[in-house]
């Protein structure tokens, strides 16, 4: 029962993770190496906001989650613009931002001492005879309820049909007056809130710490390309996918173990089945 | 900016001296020979004389050795990235694989450095295009991925199995003993690697590859088999970067999880940006100037992944030819205005 329980939890977890960079590879084709810099610079400024500033948390979260909103949009209006079509710059400089952030923060940043956010509810229940802090059940509700507002607003908003317009076929909806930049900006914005919500449910769990934005980057782009790049569906399955799988092997093998699952599901599926479980045959091409 | 170029376009054209050097006029007088020569001179002989500039100054030469390790590192990428089209942010993978190999082979079986360095080159090279073969089928965004877990893989597996001395790494690996061998061998192996590749690129090998980077279907088409072709790149890029962690190693005389650490990956891309793409040379020119502002910035710790990371951005967004690309066309093309 433990297994399933913190199994599923794990696996709304790397959801979570993967949620914003899905997103924004959906949208505007930009794999967001500065994913997981994003992640920790929202924990860092809430921290900020929060002690520094002495805001109420819940204010301290909401401005957080804007700033990140803004830094996401900057990064893409006054850099990523420029170098759009060339994957490889578009990796190598969000790759080189996302370093920027976290390097910097290590240095300047999140030094001396340790880091850490409150969790909004203090103590944990008994669910099935297993016990679980309030703290990991607001993650998988807050994931739930994400993924719900996720299909809201894509299905049935004006800016999220436009959204998925540009992702479905840019030039067509070029044609239909959708301004692709824009989009692509909005998507970055929501991308990046989207990574600053998973941070701030994730780290009252524990300490704010630089090494979390590699992994979140490394589980993010797991996810993403197990179940196929840009596929929601896909994403969502292979979080479970490979959340079990961590699950079992910190259980039964060691929790050293925990990343190479994930890298390891990366290369096999790469390898095996490049388009990832849910990706679209017209990628294949650009893939292999 | 817009109003300045609205009637007017730079036009650009060769040099009447770069079109002479180009054919058999190149050794009809001595200015042609010269301008043919210089540049080739001054990075030869400059970068021969450097340690005994340097001789005053004996922090900056041992900079010398990590500037030629990089540049070792950053000419691999930029042959693989820009010739065969395999874009590796690995590189201290194969960093890590040549120093643990040329660590163990020291330790283990007491051979010396003249030994295990060539071994580690080789073998290690052999290893890392074993391991990459694969991904080998992977291109452009999907290969980044992959080759980017790569050291990270390893560093993880090390720490987890605890082998090759786990967190500690392994101390006490022999020295090469007298530093101008260091200095001379790392030299040496800089120059040979910009000259062979060079050769290589304009031979027919040089040709695939170029295929294999630009339209790798048409490749296919035509009956070759590109995995072959790629293995083959990445056997040359990790070769230099095993020699590179071999000589690392016994320079620092120790071998540890540090060496598949970020700095091995991401410094090398960055001297390729700034230095210009697919040029070699500028690889190289990039390592002499990101490696020493990367060792004033030792004291401020992490602050100077940031610096280059910074650097890198900078130059892929608002200059992405790069300073080789842009030194060449100065030297080779007259530049001006034209109305139209």
């Amino acid at each position: 029962m433990e297994i399933v329980i913190y199994g599923i939890i794990n696996s709304i977890t790397l959801t979570l993770m993967a949620l914003g960079f899905t997103l924004v590879y959906g949208v505007s084709r930009l794999p967001n190496f500065a994913h997981g810099a994003l992640y920790v610079l929202t924990g860092y400024l809430a921290w900020l906001l929060l002690n520094r500033v002495g805001l109420y948390y819940p204010l301290a979260i909401i401005g957080a989650l804007a700033l990140t909103g803004i830094i996401g949009a900057a990064m893409y209006y006054f850099v990523l613009v420029r170098i759009r079509g060339m994957p490889i710059s578009e990796i190598i400089a969000s790759y080189a931002i996302g370093l920027a952030i976290l390097e910097g923060l290590r240095w300047g940043g999140l030094k001396g001492g340790t880091f850490t956010l409150p969790p909004f509810i203090e103590g944990s229940t008994q669910l099935f005879g297993v016990s679980v802090d309030y703290q990991r059940l607001i993650v998988v509700a807050a994931g739930l309820l994400l993924i719900g507002a996720l299909w809201l607003f894509v299905a049935k908003t004006k800016l999220g049909l436009a959204l998925k317009g540009i992702a479905q076929d840019e030039r067509a909806a070029l044609t239909l007056g959708i301004d692709s930049d824009r989009m692509a900006i909005v998507s970055m914005a929501l991308g990046s809130v989207l990574a600053g919500i998973a941070a701030l449910v994730l780290f009252p769990l524990g300490s704010i710490v630089v090494e979390a934005g590699y992994q979140v980057l490394i589980m993010a782009v797991a996810v993403c390309i197990v179940g196929g790049l840009g596929s929601w569906n896909g994403a969502i399955l292979a979080s479970f996918l490979i959340g079990f799988a961590q699950i079992l092997t910190v259980s039964f093998i060691a929790t050293h173990y925990q990343v190479v699952v994930a890298i390891v599901a990366i290369i096999v599926t790469l390898i095996s089945r490049p388009s990832g479980l849910f990706g679209r045959q017209k990628e294949l091409e650009e893939r292999v | 900016m817009a109003e300045a170029t609205k009637d007017r376009r730079k036009e650009r054209l060769d040099r009447g001296i770069k079109v002479r050097t180009d054919s058999v006029y190149a050794i009809s007088h001595w200015q042609e020979m010269t301008y043919m020569l210089a540049p080739r001179l001054v990075f030869i002989l400059g970068l021969l004389a450097l340690p005994l500039i340097l001789s005053f100054f004996p922090y900056w030469q041992r900079v010398i050795s990590i500037v030629c390790i990089y540049a070792l590192l950053a000419i691999g990428f930029d042959f693989l990235a820009n010739h065969v089209g395999l874009v590796s942010l690995g590189g201290g993978f194969y960093v890590g694989v040549g120093a643990y190999m040329a660590a163990l082979l020291n330790l283990k079986f007491g051979l010396p450095p003249v030994v295990t360095v060539p071994i580690a080159t080789f073998v290690g090279g052999a290893l890392c295009t074993l391991l990459f073969l694969p991904c080998l089928p992977l291109r452009g965004v999907y290969f980044a991925i992959v080759s980017l877990m790569f050291p990270l893989l390893a560093g993880r597996i090390i720490e987890a199995l605890d082998i090759f001395g786990g967190t500690d790494g392994l101390l006490g690996v022999e020295s090469f003993g007298n530093p101008w061998i260091e200095r001379y061998l790392l030299i040496g192996s800089v120059l040979v690697a910009v000259f062979v590749l060079r050769r290589l690129l304009i031979e027919d090998v040089g040709l695939v590859f170029r295929g294999v980077k630009d339209n790798d279907q048409a490749v296919k088409a035509s009956a070759i088999n590109i995995t072959v072709y790629k293995a083959l790149g990445v056997y040359i890029a990790s070769t230099l970067g095993c020699l590179g962690g071999a000589c690392l190693t016994h320079i620092y005389m120790w071998a540890g999880l540090s060496q598949f650490a970020l700095d091995y990956s991401i410094i090398p891309i960055a001297a390729t940006v700034v230095g210009g793409g697919g040029t070699l040379i500028g690889s190289v020119l990039g390592c002499l100037i990101l490696v020493p502002i990367s060792e004033m910035l030792r004291d401020f710790g992490t602050l100077r992944i940031a610096v280059y990371a910074l650097i890198l951005t900078a130059f892929i967004v608002y200059k992405s030819e790069g300073l080789m690309n842009y030194g060449t066309r100065k030297y080779e093309q007259l530049e001006r205005w034209v109305r139209i």
